[in-house]
């Protein structure tokens, strides 16, 4: 089938708007991080982490909505809550041009838009904003929005350059309905994962805060609470974690029609049996005594350090039979 | 554990440090240490870790050429990486021992667990705690209901949970409830298909086979009735070759389609194969072999793997014998199919073996499908067939096919030609249709080019238990992590004395048995609802 070049130019007109207007909406969020009054969530905060001291983990304080669930002042909203809810304001309308180049995409190449490295990397990110997005809606977490959107936005940005290509059909390999299935469930295991990744690191870097009150002391006291960051990770690893799995699994079956075994420790397979183990490892860490909070989120963190050492390394660096980058 | 620190030490019996009451102590004590949920964490570590240079560094299993190549290249360190087994990582005794450990690990912490499990499915939900208002859920209210009513309530509110009903002794009564069973069922189940998939991951490396051919797309055959009919053949550790599943398969034509840019776009094989009690009969069934769809007969698979171009030269001797052969040559670059390789004849009619190995001809150089010459130098644009085109030499000598050593069919052997045994007596380049004269009136023409095909077979009996251990286990991980374990308790206690005589005091607290299980909402709903209940009851009584 021939590639329409008029839809694939606005994919990727689309795919660049994208990529500003996420960059703007992290300005919006870092601006109300910056001038927020951070002080207020910090205070409401440890008092929940009193009332939970006594018992059993506290669990479930989660206040719906986006809103910071505080009663809401009689007056105009204050400017930097504003300025945030503008951040994800265009963080939504990010997601859509997002998706619609992704869609154009598919309808260029006559093929679903994730055959290519750049195809993938868009597929991932976007599922990862889309997490994000859910997330908030019991998560107060939104002044995090800033450090969700720069790993993001860094990725797209290699996308769009030393990762991309044309638009054009994928060789006999990959023309399988596995494609759809595969492809798809891992790229978007592996956005949602960037989650609790993130989530991961700014827990360390409150844990490094109150280990050491002189460490990220700026950073920390403006990051959600301990308790959340980690209810986010744990979440979103559980909601990840099957996915992966099937996609996995998808992969072996593929591979076994493809390939003529299910499985041969090719390097990606290989990689990201790795990434599987380190995550099973997060989810057995929490049921350990000594290893939750910190070493979890360790653990998650090298998860996610894995996850992208699968993407670029395996892809770029080494052979094997997921050479499919279209990079070269 | 507690036990032995517990008693004072005279209790103790005398023997109680004697040798094999130590050797069970320290027996007991690794085997505790080895299935305690750390040691398994670090394990999996370690096994994360111990796969990390299998992706890093060539395997032999992938590619032994490259693993040579790099030991060559790094000296004392690639011997040393070869010593400790790093080039086949998977098969290495430490990452087995790794596995193994975790494998003994997990079969020690699921033993006990799943009785456990089963002890738990008949007990009853456990005793209504005395302060229900400690629990991390709690909510309360009164009503003037009775405590039966309450109770009555509540128990047909709590429909799907195990439930068991309690009059304590202040004359309260009480119900517990619990659910979430399935969480532990899917934990367990997903445990389970785990072991049941590197189980059958095992007995598939026992019995599997693996074995490559390449066939020349014209008509011709390839049985699968011997190791000796295939160009290489791995084996699992208990097949010898003898008794492979037989079936037969020719192949007629190979058909593949590229985009204007030179990438692939379909390749295709019409085949025709036998099997079963077709080979008695003699039926040929036809199918239609691509990238990804597989022939799957008799439980074996038929893979197409790649393809070539097979160039096919006659040799007119001066005698006026004729030779004609199409030797398989092998793709140098795959995006445009320039292939090399050798096509190796020998002079018909001589029999004195000193004459026939200074009459041998080689012709060995490179193959074209859409010839670009820069200058008189050969290659490809183009990886279809489009305006062939050949840069042979002339290899005329001893080949060295006799000298006991084995042979690449796809170039001639250099040491003959360093030793001089092998001389080239021309160079030229040619196109289907031309010939070279060489210096004793040998013609070699080059008529045309056949296409052929990179076929694998494989055989695994164990992989569709791999299949179904796999399914089972994305099955119990999805139940063990959406499913949450919980309690809940209603106390209803008659508040007989004070301002509200006759009225009854209901209290409700819940426990998430599961770590981050989210279970607030719906003990808020939960209890809500209830005490709504209760209350609206007392209304309509008013």
């Amino acid at each position: 089938m021939p590639v329409n070049q008029t839809w694939s130019t606005f994919s990727d007109y689309a795919y660049y708007t994208a990529v500003v207007i996420y960059v703007l909406a992290m300005v919006f969020c870092t601006a109300e991080q910056a001038f927020g009054r951070e002080r207020r969530n910090a205070g409401r905060r440890r008092s929940r982490e009193l009332v939970g001291a006594a018992g059993p983990p506290p669990e479930s304080v989660d206040t719906p909505g986006i809103s910071t669930g505080q009663p809401a002042p009689a007056g105009p909203r204050p400017v930097p809550e504003r300025l945030g809810r503008m951040g994800i304001a265009l963080t939504v309308l990010g997601v859509g041009t997002h998706l619609t180049s992704l869609v154009l995409r598919g309808l260029a190449a006559g093929r679903v838009p994730w055959g290519n490295m750049y195809e993938y990397v868009s597929v991932a990110c976007v599922t990862a904003v889309i997490a994000w997005l859910v997330l908030l809606r019991r998560f107060s977490a939104r002044h995090a929005t800033t450090f969700l959107l720069l790993p993001i936005v860094i990725l797209m940005f290699i996308g769009g350059t030393a990762l991309y290509t044309t638009a054009a059909p994928v060789q006999p390999a990959l023309q399988s309905y596995w494609l759809v299935i595969h492809v798809s469930t891992v790229a978007a295991s592996s956005g949602m994962l960037l989650v609790p990744g993130v989530a991961s690191v700014l827990y360390l870097i409150r844990r490094a805060n109150v280990a050491n009150p002189q460490r990220f002391a700026k950073l920390s006291g403006k990051l959600p609470g301990e308790d959340m960051l980690d209810r986010i990770a744990y979440r979103t690893t559980i909601f990840a974690f099957p996915v992966y799995t099937f996609a996995i699994i998808c992969g072996a079956i593929w591979a076994e029609a493809a390939w003529g075994r299910f499985w041969g420790w090719d390097p990606k397979e290989t990689v990201a049996f790795i990434a599987w183990v380190v995550y099973a490892a997060y989810l057995h860490s929490r049921a350990t005594a000594g290893w939750r909070g910190t070493r979890a989120a360790a653990i998650n963190s090298v998860g996610f350090a894995v996850t992208v050492f699968n993407l670029f390394f395996v892809n770029l660096v080494t052979t094997g039979l997921h050479s499919y980058a279209g990079v070269g | 554990m507690t036990t032995a620190t517990d008693s004072p030490p005279t209790q103790r019996p005398p023997n109680n440090n004697s040798w094999p009451r130590r050797l069970l102590a320290f027996i007991r004590n690794t085997w505790r240490g080895l299935t305690s949920m750390r040691t398994a964490l670090i394990l999996l570590f370690l096994l994360a870790l111990g796969a990390m240079p299998g992706a890093l560094l060539p395997q032999r299993s992938l590619n032994t050429g490259k693993v040579d190549q790099y030991i060559a290249q790094h000296g004392w360190w690639g011997r040393l990486l070869d010593q400790l087994q790093f080039f086949d990582v998977y098969a290495s005794v430490w990452f087995s021992a790794v596995y193994v450990l975790l494998f003994v690990s997990l079969v020690g912490c699921l033993v006990p667990r799943t009785f456990e499990y089963a002890q738990q499915l008949r007990a009853k939900p456990v005793r209504t705690p005395r302060n229900l208002n400690r629990m991390p859920h709690h909510a309360s209210s009164t009503t003037d209901m009775s405590p039966e009513d309450v109770v009555a309530t509540a128990k047909s509110r709590l429909r799907g949970w195990r439930l068991t009903e309690r009059t304590e002794e202040s004359g309260a009564r009480s119900i517990s409830a619990e659910r979430g069973f399935l969480r532990e069922t899917g934990n367990l189940v997903f445990h389970f298909a785990l072991l049941g998939l590197i189980v059958a991951f095992a007995i598939g490396k026992m019995f599997s086979y693996e074995g490559q051919v390449i066939v020349q797309a014209n008509g011709s055959q390839f049985c699968n009735s011997g190791v000796y009919a295939y160009d290489s053949f791995t084996p699992g550790l208990r097949v010898d070759g003898t008794q492979l599943t037989p079936f037969c398969v020719k192949v007629n034509s190979f058909t593949p389609t590229f985009l204007p840019s030179g990438q692939p776009e379909q390749y295709r094989a019409a085949i025709e194969y036998q099997s079963g009690a077709d080979l008695r009969t003699g039926q040929w069934r036809p199918y239609q072999l691509q990238v990804n769809e597989p022939l799957r007969t008799e439980g074996d698979r038929l893979y197409l793997l790649d393809h070539g171009y097979a160039p096919t030269f006659t040799v007119t001797f001066p005698d006026g014998t004729k030779r004609t052969k199409s030797t398989q040559w092998k793709p140098a670059d795959q995006t445009t199919m320039l292939s090399q390789g050798a096509t190796k004849f020998d002079r018909p009619g001589v029999t004195d073996p000193e004459q026939r190995r200074k009459t041998q001809l080689g012709v060995t150089g490179l193959f074209a499908p859409t010839a670009a010459f820069q200058g008189p130098v050969l290659s490809s644009s183009f990886p279809d067939l489009r305006d062939p085109a050949a840069a042979v030499d002339i290899m005329r000598g001893d080949l060295g096919v006799d000298s006991g050593r084995g042979q690449s069919i796809f170039e001639i052997d250099q040491s003959q030609v360093r030793k001089g045994a092998l001389k080239r007596v021309a160079r030229e380049n040619i196109r289907p249709g031309q010939e070279i004269t060489i210096d004793d009136g040998t013609k070699i023409r080059l008529d045309g080019v056949r296409r052929w095909v990179a076929l694998q077979v494989s055989h695994d009996p164990s992989q569709v238990w791999v299949l179904g251990f796999a399914v089972a286990l994305l099955a119990g991980l999805g139940t063990s992590l959406v499913v949450k374990r919980r309690r809940l308790w209603v106390r209803a206690t008659p508040s007989g004395s004070g301002d509200e005589p006759g009225r009854t005091v209901v209290e409700i607290g819940g426990l998430a048995r599961t770590d981050q299980a989210g279970y607030g909402e719906e003990f808020t709903r939960l209890s809500g609802e209830l005490l709504e209940q209760t209350a609206a009851s007392h209304r309509e009584e008013n």
